[in-house]
């Protein structure tokens, strides 16, 4: 029989990577934003984003409410134990999300709507990738409740972990605006580029290191045969798509990049799916103590099943409508 | 700070402020997404510019309340696990796949075709800009679909079993839990209460322009739109408001005897207490204005017939009565004033003077915020009314909360409050700032990079351009120009 837990523990691990991706472009344009100028290379890599982030953000709505609907336990102990990091990371993307509006409702204040949409996507960056340390740290549980302090998610490791996000999503921001700005806009991009991703990859191999420490079980499942064999070649991908990458930003490549950046996150999210499973909150909670009944599973497969490849196909619609660079057309 | 506190307090508090909050925007843009399809389709269907220019100026509006709808939102889909854990942990499995819908029809939806809506005009030609307005709207009624039935779920739950952990888990039928007792009732009355909230929103604006010249052809259409919503739904919405009571009454009779402030039981009729002021210690309402018998006759169509009162119901089953009864009064009344002027724009409409009365239009100014008052001032009823439980008869609130303390909460709370005052307050500010700009012919869209409508010269009179506003910088962004803003010939579309 297929278990429906595994399909559902993939579509929520699919659902958090479509946002990491998508609204990680557009956290890292915020968090790069202060380096262009203000002016017309600010506008444009804002409007290269201002049609599409509201859909890339309700990812992280379904991440969110799909994991309450699938694997309500895990919602309800994973969330208060990060308390302080969810509410940090919602405050930042309501900063964020009204910058887009209000920084062209109110001139005299846009350089503060500026800040803000900087100030909260950092913020929401940092506090996204530190929810995933803490998770990856392990989580008290008693009962069915959290049983921690309310400061437990904050350790090093989690510190690194929330700069690594930083890292990576400034990382796809830039490489976004390789693909969707031209001429100084473009060349400044690519700088910028090169920089986060060798930050990403410090980070994630420190991330990496670390982890081998943080949980026995971790260094058992990289460290020893035959999960040794499975696994390895994550990293090794990891590493050759990092030299394509920088090959990509060294030429006029345009969208290379940031298909590159993509495979990358693909890589860096295997390899947290790997070490964390078949745990929702590690060290106790597996994903079927977690799951919600057979019949919610299968109420929501149906809607999962009917839904998704229209969702899919319209949000693609929506990118090929703005399709190409930013101000191609349109500019007085 | 907040040692001492109890958080389950504070952690009420705080769902009630970020949930009110979040209300006041899709109340808004529920209403508006329809009527901006409206605009929309009738400017296709005549080709008469006056509607484009009104989808413009509007269109402007609904992206900034839209905006705030989106970020409060997100706010609202966590706040169940950071401090309703309990509750979602036992709730999850019946009530988290109704929500997963939500966002799987109408969250993706919406925010899907937003962008082709807001800036797409130019790119997809109108046929198919007019379908990602349509999906919009529809996303929005959508939205309010499940997570009413989520509401009234919690209000009047049915359709599901308790299991051995304690969860609650769905029965063998989901069609009863979506289509529980009380939602057609809730889903209904809610959406109306949205449309009429717009309508007066739009109506307010199209009055104060009209104070200000009653010659001014753009606000006089607006105008007119809005007082037919007034004059044709606001009935509709009183009768759905009476047929929603009588379902409360069946399933929640305690909430109707706090609204109604019936402490006692009435073996004979009960009246109907217009104003008073209740006194839970004393078990009775005092300086009690009342119609005799008339609370019997609305509940039970019988001016004899007997009505419990909370003498029956134990001490600690019983909602806080003095919030219901005075937030059920505030929405009944503005919803009378609302019948007010929509009767009274019939009148005008039937004499030739809509345009032309200056009190009318003051009246219908004042009545501009007048939806979200009575759309909060319901919800407090809907949901004080339903305590001590967040799961009617089932849940009780107190036993729902996270294993929070009292300083994690309170310190959210307070952040809370900051921003939301701060952004919201913001973000209001703006809407009004456009608001106060005539709605004129030429109007421009949501150009990234406007500052504010471009007047055209001599159509009518209006403020002028603050020249701070055109700095270098802003001229330099403006950029998606809708093919409208170049089309040469246009006739001036009045009355
Ligand atoms: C424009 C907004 C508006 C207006 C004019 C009215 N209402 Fe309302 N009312 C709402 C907006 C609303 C609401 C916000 O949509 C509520 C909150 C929850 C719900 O289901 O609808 C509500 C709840 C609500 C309830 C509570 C039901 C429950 O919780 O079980 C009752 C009994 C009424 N209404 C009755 C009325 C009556 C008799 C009205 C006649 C004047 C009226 N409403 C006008
Ligand atoms: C949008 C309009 C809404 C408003 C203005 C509103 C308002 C309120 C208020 C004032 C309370 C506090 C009651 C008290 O503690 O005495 C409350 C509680 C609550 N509401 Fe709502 N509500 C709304 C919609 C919803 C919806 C759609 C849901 C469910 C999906 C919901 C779920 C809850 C829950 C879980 C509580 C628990 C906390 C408590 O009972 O104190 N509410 N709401
Ligand atoms: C506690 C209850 C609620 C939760 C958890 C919730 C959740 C959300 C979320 C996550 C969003 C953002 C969607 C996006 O990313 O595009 C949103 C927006 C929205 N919500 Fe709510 N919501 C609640 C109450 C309500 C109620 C009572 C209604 C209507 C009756 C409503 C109607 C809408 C609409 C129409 C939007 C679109 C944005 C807007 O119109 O401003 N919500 N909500």
């Amino acid at each position: 029989m297929i278990d429906l837990t595994v399909i559902w523990a993939f579509i929520i691990a699919f659902a958090i990577f479509a946002y990491v991706v998508m609204d990680g472009f557009d956290l890292g344009i915020g968090i790069l934003f202060p380096s262009f100028a203000p002016g017309r290379e600010r506008d444009r890599a804002m409007n290269s984003i201002a049609p599409v982030w509201d859909g890339n953000e309700t990812w992280l709505v379904l991440g969110g409410g799909g994991l309450f609907a699938a694997f309500p336990l895990a919602y309800a102990i994973i969330l208060p134990a990060t308390y302080p990091l969810i509410i940090a990371m919602l405050l930042g993307l309501v900063f964020r999300g009204v910058a887009f509006e209000y920084r062209w409702r109110d001139p005299s204040h846009r350089r503060f709507w500026d800040a803000a949409f900087t100030g909260g996507s950092l913020i929401a960056a940092m506090a996204q990738g530190m929810i995933l340390g803490a998770l990856l740290q392990g989580i008290e549980i008693d009962g069915r409740a959290y049983a921690g302090s309310w400061w437990d998610w904050l350790t090093p490791y989690t510190l690194l972990t929330g700069l690594g996000t930083v890292a990576g999503y400034a990382l796809l921001g830039a490489t976004w605006l390789v693909w969707k700005l031209d001429g100084e806009g473009q060349a400044h991009a690519r700088k910028l580029g090169k920089i986060a991703a060798l930050a990403t990859l410090a980070l994630m191999a420190g991330v990496s290191l670390l982890n081998l420490f943080v949980r026995p079980e971790y260094s058992d499942r990289w460290l020893t045969a035959p999960e040794l064999y499975w696994v390895a070649p994550i990293p090794i991908a990891t590493l050759i798509v990092a030299g394509f990458m920088w090959h990509a930003l060294s030429r006029d490549r345009h969208s290379k990049p940031f298909w590159l950046a993509l495979l990358l996150f693909f890589f860096g999210t295997a390899g947290v799916g790997v070490t964390i499973w078949p745990y929702v909150a590690p060290p106790d909670l597996t994903i079927w103590e977690a799951a919600a009944p057979v019949r919610s599973q299968v109420f929501m497969l149906i809607g999962v099943a009917i839904t998704m490849p229209l969702i899919i196909a319209y949000t693609a619609w929506a990118y090929w409508v703005f399709r190409g660079k930013v101000g191609d057309e349109g500019y007085h | 700070m907040f040692e001492g506190t109890d958080a389950i307090l504070l952690a009420r508090i705080q769902f009630a402020f970020t949930v009110s909050f979040h209300f006041i925007f899709p109340a808004f843009s529920i209403g508006l997404a329809s009527y901006l399809a409206v605009l929309e389709g009738l400017w296709l269907k005549t080709g008469k510019p006056v509607y484009m220019d009104l989808f413009k100026y509007w269109l402007k509006i609904f992206a900034i309340a839209f905006a705030m709808g989106v970020v409060s939102g997100i706010v609202m889909s966590y706040q169940f696990g950071t401090n309703w854990s309990v509750f979602s942990d036992v709730a999850g499995p019946v009530i988290g796949p109704l929500m997963a819908y939500e966002v799987l029809t109408a969250f993706f939806l919406e925010a899907g075709f937003l962008g082709v809506m807001l800036f797409g005009m130019n790119r997809v030609g109108k046929k198919l800009h007019y379908v990602a307005t349509l999906m919009v709207a529809g996303g929005t009624f959508i939205s309010a679909f499940w997570i009413l039935s989520v509401n009234s779920w919690m209000q009047t739950p049915v359709g599901y079993e308790i299991g051995a952990n304690g969860q609650f888990l769905p029965g063998d039928s989901w069609m009863e839990i979506i289509f529980n007792p009380s939602f057609p009732y809730r889903l209904f009355h809610t959406v109306l209460a949205a449309y009429l909230t717009t309508a007066f929103v739009v109506g307010g604006v199209g009055a104060w322009h009209l104070l200000k010249d009653r010659t001014n052809g753009h606000a006089r259409r607006m105008f007119s739109m809005a007082m037919w919503m007034a004059a044709l739904v606001v009935p509709v919405q009183i009768f759905a408001g009476d047929l929603h009571g009588l379902n409360t009454l069946e399933h929640q009779p305690q909430k109707v005897m706090a609204m109604e402030g019936h402490y006692e039981s009435h073996p004979d009729g009960a009246p109907l207490i217009l104003f008073g002021i209740p006194d839970s210690d004393a078990r009775e309402v005092k300086y009690a204005v009342e119609i005799p018998k008339a609370s019997s006759l609305i509940l039970k169509h019988d001016a004899d017939a007997p009505l419990d009162g909370l003498d029956t119901i134990p001490l600690d089953e019983q909602p806080p009565v003095g919030i219901v009864f005075w937030s059920f009064r505030i929405m009944v009344g503005l919803g009378f004033a609302m019948l007010g002027v929509g009767l009274w724009s019939l009148i005008a409409r039937w004499r030739g003077k809509l345009y032309d009365w200056p009190w009318l239009h003051k009246a219908a100014l004042v009545m501009g915020p007048s939806g979200f008052v009575a759309v909060i001032a319901g919800w407090i009823t809907t949901e004080v009314g339903r305590q001590p439980y967040v799961i009617y008869n089932l849940l009780r609130t107190a036993d729902a909360a996270s294993p929070l303390d009292a300083p994690a909460v309170g310190s959210s709370l307070i952040a809370f409050v900051v921003v939301y005052f701060a952004v919201f307050g913001t973000g209001t500010w703006y809407i009004l700032k456009l608001m106060s700009q005539p709605p004129h012919a030429h109007e421009t869209g949501v150009k990234r990079g406007d500052t504010g409508p471009i007047r055209t010269a001599g159509i009518t009179p209006g403020p002028t351009q603050d020249p701070g506003n055109l700095s270098p910088d802003s001229l330099s962004s403006i950029e998606y120009v809708e093919p409208q803003d170049i089309e040469p010939a246009r006739k001036e579309d009045g009355e």
